[in-house]
């Protein structure tokens, strides 16, 4: 029973989330000095031109009109036409979310294979070797950018020692070098965490029990200890995988990639704020989903939670 | 144990060497600066690293090196500028939330989460696109974003200062709610905020770095990392200095912060210095 409670809790404040975002958006786009029709219609623009430009804006109704349009756009999840080529927002979007969405996923796959292993490691052998190469490779990953992880990538494996291709995203072997960049830095963030959240583990006092009652070292740390040490790393990958999302923006900008990152810029060069207003909702809700179901499979594996 | 706490003193020196030669080049630039940074020389463009030009040159002939050191001038103004509005910002939304009613409370923290729960690159650059590209635009998209991480940490740490003993009879003497703020809650929350400066400073510099690499930050002729490196990805064949170097600099100031705040964070956890 707590669990559909809490579930139904976490929901409302998904589509909470959701709401002040979309809030947010719509009142930046308003406040900014300046009317938008004009900066897209040009200094030399007809008065009528102008006129069109608001209507398709829906700038010339009044705000709470304007508001309560947008809201009910959300909903049906139809963010209009875009104002360059004329077609559905939503239709660009889902032409070009699989790509973003594959990189995130590979991204925070080649992060969790190699955060999880190298964090427990440093954790359960604190002060070896494994530890100090933990320690290098987590503040170097927060240390490098990925974007220039990325050019740095390119230029040792495709040109160099030309093993991936350089640009395109026609086979699996244009995916490699582009999540390896996305993944570096968060497989620090990870890793940071789950030799924190395990080192806490291995102090408590059941591990302690565990030990006097005479169970193996192994049963110990990778049986009892590291089934509740991961448990936070679940809610960090869910946020991670988010973070992903925003970060393949500027990574598919290195590898040209045609995911939704370079829609969205494409539409920032092109001053189309029909679809960077839907750009940036429909990547709120995936966001906010994200987090959503990170929350729901925590509860479901930590009950403690729930309580809350 | 003792040896890791040595190799991080020498690790800590180091980061701070790093940051105030940064610092010095950044404020001396005009005189460090071999060459104009952004003096073209179309006879000697793409020139690889030599004594003549230490680290190459770029597809206009100008210096690598002058560039790096006057785009450093950016990299700090940008972190000290964003740390500065997201310091001022959060710092007073925190305060409120943590002093005033549990509904200010629930609504600022409402706001505050909502912007957190968001990828800042992707934040930043909707912020930017309709404030109009550049870098004061930049650093006020950066500020504001960056406010909820201090936010959030005033007001837990005001919420739990509040309880403690010394503030309740401090407010049961009658002592203005100014006057606790000032006396009580802000020195015990300061070395905190300190560690979070040095994080959102780091982050900032990567953020107006990624920004202008995507078109929508510095803008040219000006010199930046984010920019030298976007100019750089036409040219990795032909010109791979013009992609290390600026990144690898970029990379070193942002480790140096990293290295700053956590030993910082862990010198002034009690907690974390006594234990193992």
């Amino acid at each position: 029973m707590d669990l559909v409670r809490f579930f139904v809790k976490r929901f409302l404040r998904l589509l909470l989330t959701v709401l002040i975002i979309s809030t947010l958006i719509f009142f930046v786009i308003r406040i900014i000095p300046g009317d938008p029709a004009l900066i897209i219609a040009g200094v030399d623009a007809s008065a009528e031109d102008i006129q069109i430009i608001r209507e398709k804006l829906g700038t010339d109704r009044s705000l709470p009109m304007q508001y309560l349009a947008w809201l009910y756009s959300i909903i049906r999840f139809d963010f209009g036409n875009s104002m360059i080529s004329g077609e559905s927002v939503t239709k660009l979007i889902f032409e070009r979310f699989p790509l973003t969405l594959t990189l995130a996923l590979m991204g925070i796959s080649i992060g969790i294979l190699v955060a999880i292993p190298l964090g427990v490691m440093s954790a359960v052998k604190r002060w070896s070797l494994w530890d100090y190469f933990g320690l290098v490779f987590s503040q170097a990953g927060m240390a490098i950018p990925s974007f220039w992880l990325g050019m740095v990538l390119l230029l040792l494996f495709a040109v160099k020692i030309p093993i991936f291709p350089l640009f395109g995203s026609e086979t699996f072997a244009h995916y490699i070098l582009p999540a390896l960049s996305l993944g570096f830095g968060r497989a620090a963030v990870i890793l940071r965490l789950a030799r924190a959240s395990m080192v806490e583990e291995l102090s408590k006092e059941y591990v302690i029990t565990a030990r006097a009652k005479g169970l193996t070292e192994t049963m110990v740390k990778y049986k009892h200890a590291l089934k509740n040490a991961l448990l936070p790393v679940i809610t960090i990958t869910g946020i991670e995988l988010g973070y992903m999302l925003g970060g393949a923006i500027i990574i598919e900008q290195v590898f040209s990639l045609p995911g939704l990152g370079r829609l969205f810029l494409f539409g920032i060069y092109q001053r189309d704020f029909t679809l960077i207003q839907g750009g940036v909702v429909f990547v709120a809700i995936v966001f906010s989903m994200i987090n959503f179901l990170a929350d729901i499979l925590y509860s479901v594996v930590n009950p403690k939670i729930r309580v809350e | 144990m003792i040896a890791a706490r040595k190799s991080q003193t020498i690790l800590f020196s180091l980061a701070v060497l790093f940051l105030l030669v940064l610092v010095a080049a950044a404020i001396a630039a005009p005189l460090v600066a071999p060459y104009n940074p952004t003096e073209q020389f179309l006879s000697k463009r793409f020139k690889a690293p030599t004594l003549e030009n230490l680290l190459g040159t770029d597809n206009y002939g100008r210096d690598v090196l002058s560039r790096i050191i006057y785009g450093s001038r950016s990299a700090l103004i940008v972190g000290i500028v964003t740390v500065s509005i997201a310091l001022t910002l959060g710092g007073t939304i925190g305060l409120l939330a943590g002093l005033g009613s549990p509904n200010l409370d629930s609504v600022l923290m409402l706001f505050m989460d909502s912007i957190l729960s968001f990828p800042t690159i992707l934040l930043a650059i909707t912020v930017v696109s309709f404030l109009g590209y550049g870098l004061v635009q930049v650093m006020l998209a950066l500020g504001i974003i960056s406010s909820p991480v201090f936010a959030r940490l005033v007001r837990a740490e005001t919420l739990a200062i509040k309880g403690e003993g010394y503030v309740e009879a401090a407010r049961a003497l009658g002592t203005p709610v100014v006057k606790i703020v000032f006396k009580h809650i802000i020195p015990n929350i300061l070395g905190k905020v300190v560690v979070q400066c040095s994080i959102v400073f780091a982050l900032s510099i990567v953020t107006e770095a990624s920004l202008s690499y995507l078109g929508v930050g510095t803008q040219p002729p000006e010199a930046s990392w984010g920019l030298m490196l976007k100019d750089a990805r036409n040219y990795l064949v032909q010109a791979p200095w013009l992609a290390i170097y600026p990144g690898l600099v970029l990379a070193l100031t942002v480790l140096s912060f990293n290295i700053i705040g956590d030993t910082l964070s862990e010198r002034l956890n009690p907690r974390l210095t006594g234990s193992s």
